[in-house]
């Protein structure tokens, strides 16, 4: 028995997200063996500290592997180590594949896990947040097999380092139903699936011709950029950008939030980013009760003092 | 082409959301329910199928009774029929299970589903079904083109977009951008006129084993106060972040 962790890669690097996933199979997995898989990594082998005893390194013609290819190489890989737990993370690839893994392993399926599971009544129960993160259900697994996702910044990254045994092969896969015609990414922009800063501004900011200053202030945090709902409506800015309950969801280090008031439906969407930072100019604006800092004044006299500060402390601490 | 929508109904998004019987239970007391907002965007692309392209659309809810004042809605919007699956949503899978068996049975060619629902956000539903029912499958979908049983479509991926093709039939995962909210459609009066017309067959549900089960419930902790600092004093603000929050 084992627990298999699948880790995504970019550019032929395992993403950030893996040290988190890792650290996480490990802790699953206690005495089992704790087994790592990836497609067209080249760090593979430095891939040392985080508690893996194998890892499985996939070469493959793609660069990127559909949807369907990482359900079938993922669960052709489980049966073969006999894996009970199989983990993967939580970004947008994460939530296409992960159904389709577990429906290939008839396995119980639990993603937007938050912790490490409880035992209670000889049961492993998994916390995972629902209702939009407005609550937590203890969820138990009833089929043999149980795919977890991992929400981001749920666990935390714990080293261990330990010998990394590294097997390399290729494995063939059916051609995909669902044929990719090509992606376009903004290219050295952080995402705000991966970024440690967002920096998001709302209605306040009156317009789109407002955003430089948004702009210039991710830019010095290395920050990703995102919206409110109405500001993606009004074409202001990219739907890509809009965060919250019917958006995207946001679990950064830090989300700073401008001019934006902090609606429900917004806030249950970013909560559970560790420090939020709230500028408005409305003292009584909903998102301060939800908020780690606030400043009460005008976004237009605040963003442009902070960015100079900040390009001060960046100097400073350089 | 036969198109059937998926629907579920879910607390509204303002909803206070509390547990009940010694927090084994959501407590739906005093809680609106709505359709999923991402069912909705799929529900307005299946009708300008429908007005472009002769679609036939059903929509179709796993639930009790009282989801049927929101399938009415769906059919006041411009479904031709609805079918409800008797029986309270255990979890993803039976949900997955009973769809499953209606698609296979009615051989819809295209099948949209929302990305997730918001009250369990189990993003699962759509994925399980094109499995069972060996659909191609595309999630967080923002863009459909249907052409001849060819598919054309763009689903967003983290920081961008991926372009994508295949063929009928095909199970989508809808969010808002697949339409935009300007374009959701609020029934009008003849809409909810014609609606009350309109079929509602509620099929028994098959026997299935559910995959998981939610033991208990928790709310999130309370969170503690803000700090505030003046707007004059932003230097204290970045030595907090800095010093006590640890995040530059
Ligand atoms: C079904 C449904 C789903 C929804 N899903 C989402 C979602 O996923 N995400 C989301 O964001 N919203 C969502 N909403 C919308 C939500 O209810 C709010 O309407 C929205 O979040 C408000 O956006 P906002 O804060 O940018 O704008 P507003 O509410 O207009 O707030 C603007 C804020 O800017 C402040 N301000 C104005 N001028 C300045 C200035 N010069 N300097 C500083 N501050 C200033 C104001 O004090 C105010 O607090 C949803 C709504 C519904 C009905
Ligand atoms: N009880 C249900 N009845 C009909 N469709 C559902 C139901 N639950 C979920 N769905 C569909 O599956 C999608 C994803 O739901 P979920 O996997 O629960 O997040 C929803 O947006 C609906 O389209």
């Amino acid at each position: 028995m084992s627990v298999l962790v699948y880790l995504e890669t970019e550019n032929q690097s395992l993403k950030k997200s893996s040290a988190e996933l890792a650290s996480f199979a490990k802790a699953l997995a206690g005495s089992e063996k704790t087994i790592g898989l990836c497609v067209n990594a080249s760090d593979a082998a430095n891939f040392t500290s985080y508690g893996l005893d194998e890892l499985i390194v996939i070469d493959h013609p793609a660069q990127t592997l559909s949807a369907e290819e990482v359900a079938q190489l993922v669960a052709a890989i489980a049966e073969e180590v006999s894996a009970i737990k199989v983990i993967i993370g939580s970004s947008a690839d994460a939530r296409y594949y992960g159904s389709l893994i577990a429906a290939r392993l008839s396995a119980s399926y639990i993603p937007n896990v938050a912790a490490i599971p409880e035992q209670r009544d000889g049961e492993l129960l998994y916390k995972r947040s629902v209702f939009t993160n407005k609550g937590y259900a203890y969820t138990a697994a009833k089929a043999s097999r149980i795919v977890i996702g991992l929400s981001k910044n749920a666990f935390g990254i714990h080293e261990n380092n330990q010998p990394l045994t590294l097997s390399q092969r290729s494995l063939d896969l059916d051609t995909p139903k669902v044929r990719s015609e090509g992606v376009e990414k903004a290219s050295g922009k952080a995402t705000i699936a991966d970024a440690d800063v967002v920096v998001s501004a709302g209605r306040g900011l009156k317009g789109p011709e407002n955003w430089g200053m948004i702009e210039e202030l991710a830019d010095i945090l290395g920050a990703a950029t995102a919206c409110s709902k109405p500001v993606s409506d009004l074409g202001w800015r990219p739907h890509g950008e809009h965060v919250g309950q019917t958006g995207k969801p946001v679990s950064t280090n830090l989300y700073i939030a401008i001019g934006i008031s902090g609606a429900i439906q917004h806030l249950a969407g970013v909560n559970t980013s560790k420090v939020k930072v709230v500028i408005n100019n409305d003292p009584e604006a909903p998102f301060f009760k939800a908020a780690d800092y606030g400043v009460v004044g005008d976004a237009f006299e605040v963003v442009p003092q902070l960015i100079e500060k900040l390009k001060h402390f960046k100097a400073q601490t350089a | 082409m036969k198109i059937l929508v998926c629907i579920s109904a879910v607390p509204d998004t303002t909803s206070k959301i509390n547990f009940t019987d010694n927090d084994t239970r959501f407590d739906t007391q005093g809680v609106q329910f709505v359709m999923n907002p991402n069912d909705e965007f799929g529900l307005t692309r299946a009708i300008w199928f429908q007005e472009k392209q002769q679609a036939e659309v059903h929509i179709a809810t796993v639930g009790e009774s009282q989801v049927e004042p929101i399938m009415r809605k769906a059919l006041a919007i411009g479904a031709t029929k609805g079918y409800r699956i008797d029986a309270a949503p255990v979890d993803g899978f039976f949900v997955a299970t009973q769809l499953s068996a209606l698609i296979k049975k009615e051989a819809y060619d295209l099948v949209i589903c929302g990305r997730e629902s918001i009250d369990y956000n189990g993003a699962m539903v759509p994925g399980l079904i094109a499995h069972e029912c060996n659909y191609a499958f595309i999630n967080t979908c923002v863009h459909l083109e249907i052409e001849g049983g060819q598919a054309k479509a763009i689903r967003e991926i983290d920081g961008g977009n991926e372009k994508l093709s295949t063929s009928l039939p095909l199970v989508i995962g809808a969010q808002k951008g697949l339409v935009e909210e300007s374009d959701l459609k609020i029934p009008n009066m003849r809409g909810i006129m014609m609606a009350r017309q309109k079929p509602i067959e509620a099929i028994p549900a098959i026997e299935v084993a559910p995959r998981t089960f939610d033991v208990h419930f928790e709310r999130p902790k309370v969170k503690g106060q803000v700090t505030l600092v003046d707007a004059n004093d932003l230097d204290t603000l970045i030595d907090l972040l800095h010093k006590e929050a640890k995040v530059l």
